[in-house]
């Protein structure tokens, strides 16, 4: 698996220092997947802060979670994880050499991660306006807790440091359409869409953790 | 004899053909001009741009440390103030660790060499990795703009809650700086692990990987698994600053432990970043300089592996002073002490390499054998600072400040700089002077141990470390350093003066001037621009394989017309009559 092989008949690579097709398609997919490990670990680094001071003030965690709202957390993570089937989809099309349906389903989960975003910044502009900032900026008395701006400055961290993934899952993704457009994919070359569908997969898991985390404890 | 008798090994038919000498078109010859550089994906162009900004970064931090020095000859004030005394500490740390010695090896040396080990045109992701050197020059600029607009004074650990609330400066910025700078790190390390999984030539199989790639292999894993860590730890420290987010500064209810937790678990196994690749270039330079097989490659590579692994349960050792539990301090003690398992494995492999084999002492070998020695200092001394009760009156002193010089310059700087002139006549196509060469690392290892070693005996005499004045007992010691000091940057001057010499004088450098037996000396030198003369070639012997004629180790590469066919057979052509090195 790992020697690339030599035959003369194999597809053709995109770029010329691959011998073919499927040394780059491999290449690339694990390329893939060793930066997805390093955005584990990197968010790594919130979740050992979570449990440490879970860990320290569980009472604090209990309390502080209340202010979060379930109700549009719940929607929001509906709204990803269909984003999440949409990019499958995608995928599937660009497979299939479905070259428009791979250009709808890319709207469609543009469409559903811009809806995330909306909705979360209706919840940062609800907390900042009652003066639930992190950390030294913390003003708000509702939390019965002295150490209740660290559970803030978590949630912003870690909410805040999605979000900017988020962001880059929905650029990542016009830029597909752009290419896709020009008539750049085909069934025998989308390592990009299987990619950016890679990484979507990975933004949506790891809200997944953190809305139970954050939102569900009590 | 072409290839292993493994049964389901494809089989090729090679033709066999040497490598050209004085090649007219080099990848240097290509692509020329100052935009060609600066926009090139070829990995050996790409190295050069690291190889010099780690120069010019070696140099920035080396005319800071010599600075520092000068201030050391008198116990008071001689000529800098105490506030700059800490920002020149500081910078001098954190530009040598991040911006010289985590690149050094990796990015510079092994962009050059990695692909023309493994026989391919290029590293898996050629783009990404002149964004990667361009992310490293960001990340410089943003750290000299914090240099020029207040600099920083809290040392290269940026400990909090100093560093989050107290210290003036533009810690803010610098902290950014490192960020991004580590991003450069991880996309290299991705790069390579990448290109040596799907990459390697036919016949190249995991058991004849050259060392020097198991010990960027192991690099890799840690850079990737590592450096995020820093990331998200210097993220949250410049998150402090802009935001006051406050997770590690009591003054808001934050723990400052937990961020020297968070930063050692990058920076312990960052350590072994700045140690195992060089270990990779030794385990090069020793074979090919005794002319023999290297004795327990899989002991080598392997203790890699388990370096990079272990250095991942060490990080309290650098804790045992903070307020760890004892039961911590007592784990992470005795996994400290594992580390000198593999680490000793390879010391012994390597000099029962050289043992009764024939030893040519060129400037490589003479570097190689002075990492042993200075590397073992290093590391001995870093077992006693495992061990509990001596750490606590040795830590934070100068013993400290000796036990990681003599492992990170000592050890890598010694070791990339054999590899430097191991490589240098595949890089130039050069050789450079053997006189001056052999006159600088003397000169180089005197001024090295002048410096250091009464760092140890003053450390454990109680000196501590990062300060500006002295007791007067300890001003003998303090001038040898200084001297030392002096006769390094000597050395270093006469180093850049002949290999700059011999980039525009040299005499031509054959393409196996050493008579080694792995892949990249199989290319010509300078190699041409897709390295194998747009082929992929076939490996057929190990790169240890010493035992085996010169004559044999052509390079081998399939004819046009096969390769499909499992079944066929193997007839390999004698190839044109040449002159063989040995
Ligand atoms: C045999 C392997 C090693 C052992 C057992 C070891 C052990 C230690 C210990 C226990 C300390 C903490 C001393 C203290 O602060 O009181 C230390 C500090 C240090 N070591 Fe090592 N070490 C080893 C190898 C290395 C290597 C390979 C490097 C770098 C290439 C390195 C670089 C450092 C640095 C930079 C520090 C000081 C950090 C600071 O506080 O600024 N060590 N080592
Ligand atoms: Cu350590």
């Amino acid at each position: 698996m790992a020697q690339p092989s030599l035959s003369v008949k194999k597809e053709k690579p995109e770029h010329h220092h691959f011998v073919d097709a499927d040394q780059q398609f491999e290449a690339s997919k694990m390329g893939v997947w060793i930066f997805l490990v390093t955005e584990i670990l990197f968010f790594g680094g919130l979740f050992a802060a979570y449990i440490v001071y879970r860990a320290w003030y569980p009472e604090l965690f209990i309390a502080a979670s209340d202010e979060l709202d379930v109700f549009w957390g719940a929607v929001n993570t509906v709204v990803l994880i269909s984003s999440s089937l949409t990019v499958a989809m995608a995928i599937r099309s660009v497979q299939l050499n479905q070259i428009k349906g791979l250009i709808i389903n890319l709207w469609i989960t543009i469409s559903l991660a811009g809806v995330f975003m909306v909705i979360k910044y209706f919840e940062y502009a609800e907390k900042i306006g009652k003066g639930v900032l992190p950390g030294a900026h913390y003003t708000y008395d509702g939390v019965d807790h002295e150490k209740a701006n660290i559970f803030f400055s978590i949630y912003y961290m870690m909410t805040g440091l999605h979000g900017i993934h988020v962001l880059v899952g929905i650029s990542l993704m016009l830029w597909l359409v752009w290419k896709a457009k020009k008539g750049h994919f085909s069934s025998k070359y989308y390592n990009p869409v299987e990619g950016t569908g890679l990484y979507w997969h990975l933004v949506d898991i790891i809200w997944i953790f953190l809305f139970p985390l954050l939102y569900l404890i009590d | 004899m072409a290839t292993s008798d493994s049964p389901n090994i494809k089989k090729l038919q090679v033709r066999r053909y040497p490598p050209e000498e004085n090649p007219k078109k080099t990848y240097l010859t290509e692509e020329r001009g100052l935009w060609a550089w600066m926009t090139t994906v070829d990995h050996k162009k790409i190295g050069w741009l690291y190889l010099s900004s780690i120069a010019f970064f070696f140099f920035v931090a080396g005319v800071l440390a010599l600075l520092l020095r000068t201030e050391l000859l008198t116990p008071s004030q001689s000529f800098i103030t105490a506030d700059t005394y800490n920002q020149l500490f500081t910078l001098h740390g954190a530009i040598m660790v991040f911006f010289f010695l985590v690149p050094s090896v990796p990015a510079a040396l092994g962009n050059f060499i990695l692909p023309l080990q493994l026989g391919c045109k290029d590293v898996a992701f050629p783009r990404v990795n002149l964004l990667s050197f361009y992310i490293y020059v960001a990340g410089a600029i943003i750290v000299l703009t914090a240099i020029f607009t207040g600099g920083v004074d809290t040392g290269w650990t940026f400990y909090t809650p100093y560093s989050s609330s107290a210290a003036g400066g533009n810690i803010m910025m610098m902290t950014f700086g490192v960020f991004v700078l580590g991003f450069s790190s991880i996309l290299t390390g991705l790069n390579f692990i990448v290109t040596i999984h799907r990459m390697r030539s036919p016949g190249l199989t995991w058991n004849k990987l050259p060392l020097f790639l198991w010990g960027l292999y192991a690099t890799s894993v840690i850079q990737i698994l590592a450096t995020p860590v820093l990331a998200i730890t210097l993220l949250l420290l410049t998150m402090e600053r802009l935001l006051g987010i406050g997770i590690f500064d009591p003054a808001i209810g934050g723990d400052p432990v937990l961020y020297q937790h968070f930063f050692w678990f990058y920076s312990h196994p960052a350590v072994y970043i700045m140690i195992v690749p060089g270990f990779g270039i030794i385990s090069e330079i020793i074979t090919t300089f005794s002319r023999k097989h290297i004795f327990g490659y899989w002991a080598i590579a392997l203790s890699s592996l388990a370096i990079a692994f272990i250095g991942f349960l060490v990080w309290g050792h650098h804790m045992f002073v903070a307020g760890q539990s004892s039961l911590a301090n007592m784990v992470f003690s005795f996994l400290t002490f594992l580390v000198g398992i593999p680490t000793g494995i390879k010391i012994f492999n390597w000099v029962a390499t050289m043992y009764k084999g024939s030893i040519d002492l060129k400037t490589p070998m003479l570097y190689a054998m002075s990492f042993l020695f200075l590397f073992m200092i290093g590391g001995f001394t870093g077992i006693m600072l495992g061990a509990l009760s001596v750490d606590i009156h040795l830590h934070d002193t100068y013993y400290v400040v000796a036990h990681f010089h003599y492992v990170m310059m000592g050890g890598m700087v010694f070791a990339f700089l054999g590899g430097l002139h191991y490589w240098w006549p595949k890089m130039t196509g050069k050789m450079y002077n053997e006189f001056w060469a052999k006159i600088s690392l003397l000169i180089l290892f005197i001024g090295f141990n002048l410096t250091f070693l009464p760092q140890f005996v003053m450390g454990s005499l109680g000196m501590p470390r990062r300060y500006f004045n002295y007791l007067e007992q300890f001003q003998g010691y303090h001038q040898l350093s200084t001297w030392g000091a002096y006769l390094l940057g000597v050395g270093f001057v006469i180093m850049a003066v002949y290999l700059f010499h011999s980039m525009r004088n040299g005499k031509q450098a054959k393409a196996n001037p050493w008579g080694s037996r792995s892949l990249e000396w199989q290319a010509s030198s300078p190699p041409p621009l897709h390295n194998f003369e747009h082929h992929t070639p076939v490996i057929i012997h190990g790169s240890y394989d010493y035992h085996k004629p010169m004559s044999e180790f052509q390079l081998g590469i399939p004819t046009s017309h096969n390769g499909h066919g499992e079944e066929e057979t193997v007839t390999p052509e004698p190839g044109p009559a040449e002159e063989a090195d040995k």
